[in-house]
């Protein structure tokens, strides 16, 4: 009695498998499509929003990369290579992805800086979970209004005319404004590093807090001092969260133009802001082999990263 | 090369971690130099904040922690030359066995090559040579423990602290790491105390066993003194092997006392250490379970038995060398006896036969 509940239960778990062994006389393929149905209903909403919104523009602007165009908008479907190549020699691309190089990395290194340590001691210092909560959540409080809201923000801060340079002014540690505060490619990586700083604490916060507080514990016993500890323990176990939060970062920098168009005054430009001139100046082939280029360079960037750090290891640890 | 001495002094020792009530509560202990020192107790009872008190991880809200003559209160860790093995041994997880273990070095500023060097040794001495570039994770749960411990010992403390060391491991991996522990203690010489709750473990192990209840300490002694002459029923009831019993006190005659119970002829007591015992008390007795023999009625006491209380058979577990057998003796409390197999199978007792319980009567021990 008891053997043939377990043998039920046992079947109840393996489901379909265990009913087709049960019943040899139907013919395993009409049932293993079956067996699938349950996965593929799993991966279904995802699917549907990620094949109409993602892959099918991918392989649009894929395809128009290699179509030709009459140079007014009209495309002419075919394969040349002429707007890759177009891209490749131009003097002007390269310089495009240096300045872009630029600015991820200054926004980079002061995202995470920023960011590890706004974690570190939200994780580390602040010992009510409540208040860690309350303060966690202050950070996204720049997210409660919109990009171009915040941008303009910046205008009255540090405009010729704006609060830091009336302050340095009035002090007298200048005499004369300065301009390099707003429209400059400073002004350009302060608004990154202010939009995207949550993007690394969110991650870096997250693998903090799962190291386990004995383990400081441990360091402190061995005699660790808190730069031993952080540099030692902590850092190599956030790995993972700076990883992502670099992806995060690297992707969303190296993916904007907008930014760098407000902030820089017009004076700078991206990568993307110089294809969104193509797509303005309707040269669709060339924006588009551009796009594809800089989807590569950021697959490359990506996996170099995936590489440095097992995600995937980390995060089941 | 006698080291620092380890000897620990635990003076007035209080901790209250909300300011009102003390999770340790007025701790005295002198714990001697090279000692192994089991606290034992029900969780929550204030065994770990002791230790961690005393490794320097927790502050006492009152009182001294002496080590080797000097107060440490208020002292790191390091300053302390304590070291401590943590419950589930908080091993860095992305370090190697030999990282972990070279770690307290590191940070002490040895060169590589030494610190290497010393770690490679501690790793021979706890026998994982061959595990030294694994990751903790690719580790048994006993090859774990022992990395914890040469962690712990590498740089040569006076004291070792361990935070039920043992709790994490199956039974036969237990019992090994048991004597493991015990081997380590012998070769180091240097003072290890030991958290548990399990009472085989502290009695196996310990020079110092220190029972603990609420924050305070109910007794502390040698292994042997604490199991066999327990001061009170907490005591006696937690270490286990004893059959409590009470009464009030029917009358007392010179070396003993009359325990007034359900059976007719009371129960005779020796008086020994408790002299101060008069009619009316209530008193509670501990009787050994081993001690208790039990007869069929109308036959014979065993020489020297005065008492013999009737008692139907509850359950019987066979344990290998002793017969469990469970009695309904004493109304509210369980009585055992712990009969030896030869014993039991020469004239096996079955669920419901009616026993007369019995021992000798020395062997009965008033309880404070």
């Amino acid at each position: 009695m008891r053997s043939a509940g377990a043998g039920l239960r046992r079947c109840d778990k393996n489901d379909f498998e265990a009913f087709a062994d049960m019943q040899p006389s139907s013919s395993p393929a009409q049932t293993s499509p079956r067996a699938n149905l349950a996965g593929w209903l799993y991966v279904s909403p995802l699917v549907l929003v990620l094949a109409p919104f993602f892959v099918a523009p991918i392989l649009v602007v894929l395809a128009a990369s290699f179509f030709a165009t009459d140079g007014f908008g009209g495309l002419t479907p075919g394969f040349t290579l002429a707007s890759y190549v177009e891209v490749l020699h131009s003097a002007l691309t390269l310089k495009l992805y240096l300045a872009t190089i630029k600015f991820t990395v200054l926004t980079w290194v002061f995202t995470l800086i920023i960011g590890f340590f706004v974690a570190y001691f939200l994780v580390f210092h602040v010992r009510n979970q409540l208040l860690a909560i309350g303060l966690f959540l202050l950070c996204t409080v720049p997210f409660w209004t919109s990009n171009i809201i915040r941008m303009i923000s910046w205008i009255p801060l540090l405009g010729k005319e704006g609060l830091i340079n009336q302050a340095l002014l009035g002090v007298g540690v200048i005499h004369q404004p300065l301009e390099v505060l707003l429209f400059s490619d400073l002004a350009v990586v302060i608004a990154y590093v202010h939009q995207l700083t949550i993007f690394m604490i969110v991650p870096i916060f997250n693998s903090m807090a799962r190291i386990d507080k004995k383990l400081i514990e441990a360091a402190i016993d061995a005699g660790a001092r808190r730069f031993d500890i952080m540099r030692l323990i902590v850092v190599p176990m956030s790995k993972s969260g700076i990883a992502l939060g670099t992806i995060f970062v690297v992707s969303i920098v190296m993916g904007d133009f907008f930014v760098v168009k407000v902030m820089s005054g017009g004076g700078s430009a991206s990568v993307v802001s110089a294809f969104y001139e193509d797509v303005g100046v309707l040269q669709y082939p060339t924006a588009a082999a551009s796009a594809v280029l800089l989807t590569l360079v950021l697959v490359a960037i990506v996996s170099l990263i995936l590489r440095t750090v097992d995600i995937r290891q980390e995060i089941t640890r | 090369m006698k080291k620092d001495r380890g000897d620990i002094e635990l003076a007035g020792v209080c901790k209250s971690f909300d300011g009102i009530t003390n999770v340790v509560d007025g701790v005295n202990l002198k714990i001697a130099d090279g000692a192994y020192c089991c606290f034992i107790g029900p969780s929550g009872c204030g065994k770990t904040t002791i230790l961690r008190m005393i490794a320097g991880h927790e502050d006492p809200t009152a009182g001294e922690i002496v080590i080797g003559g000097q107060n440490v209160v208020g002292l790191a860790p390091v300053q302390r030359r304590t070291a401590m093995m943590f419950q589930s041994y908080a091993l860095f997880p992305h370090l190697t066995v030999r990282e972990n273990i070279a770690f307290a070095l590191r940070v002490r500023g040895q060169s590589k090559t030494d610190r290497l060097r010393a770690a490679d040794a501690m790793i021979e001495k706890v026998r994982l040579t061959q595990f030294a570039d694994r990751l903790p994770a690719q580790l048994s749960g006993g090859q774990q423990q022992r990395v914890a411990l040469a962690r712990a010992a590498i740089t040569e403390p006076r004291v070792l602290l361990l935070d039920e060391p043992l709790s994490a491991l199956d039974e036969q991996l237990r019992v090994q790491m048991r004597q493991e522990l015990r081997r380590m203690q012998q070769e180091l010489g240097i003072t290890f105390v030991h958290v548990t709750h399990t009472q085989l473990e502290a009695i196996a192990l310990a020079d110092l066993v220190v029972v603990m209840e609420q924050g305070k300490i109910k007794q502390a002694g040698a292994a042997r003194d604490v199991y066999a002459h327990p001061h009170d029923r907490y005591v006696a009831e937690f270490m286990g092997g004893q059959n409590v019993l009470s009464g009030r006190v029917e009358k007392v005659n010179g070396a003993s006392f009359t325990l007034a119970q359900a059976a007719p002829s009371g129960i005779e007591v020796p008086l020994q250490a408790r002299a101060n015992v008069s009619v009316g008390d209530k008193v509670d007795i501990a009787v050994r379970r081993d001690d208790v023999a039990l007869v069929r009625p109308g036959r014979d006491l065993p020489p020297g038995c005065t008492t013999s209380l009737p008692s139907r058979v509850l359950a019987i577990e066979y344990q290998g060398y002793f017969v469990k057998v469970m009695l309904d003796t004493v109304p509210d409390d369980e009585f055992v006896a712990y009969v030896p197999e030869k014993t039991f199978f020469a004239d096996p007792f079955t669920v419901g036969d009616v026993v007369m319980a019995t021992w000798a009567t020395g062997s009965a021990l008033p309880l404070a």
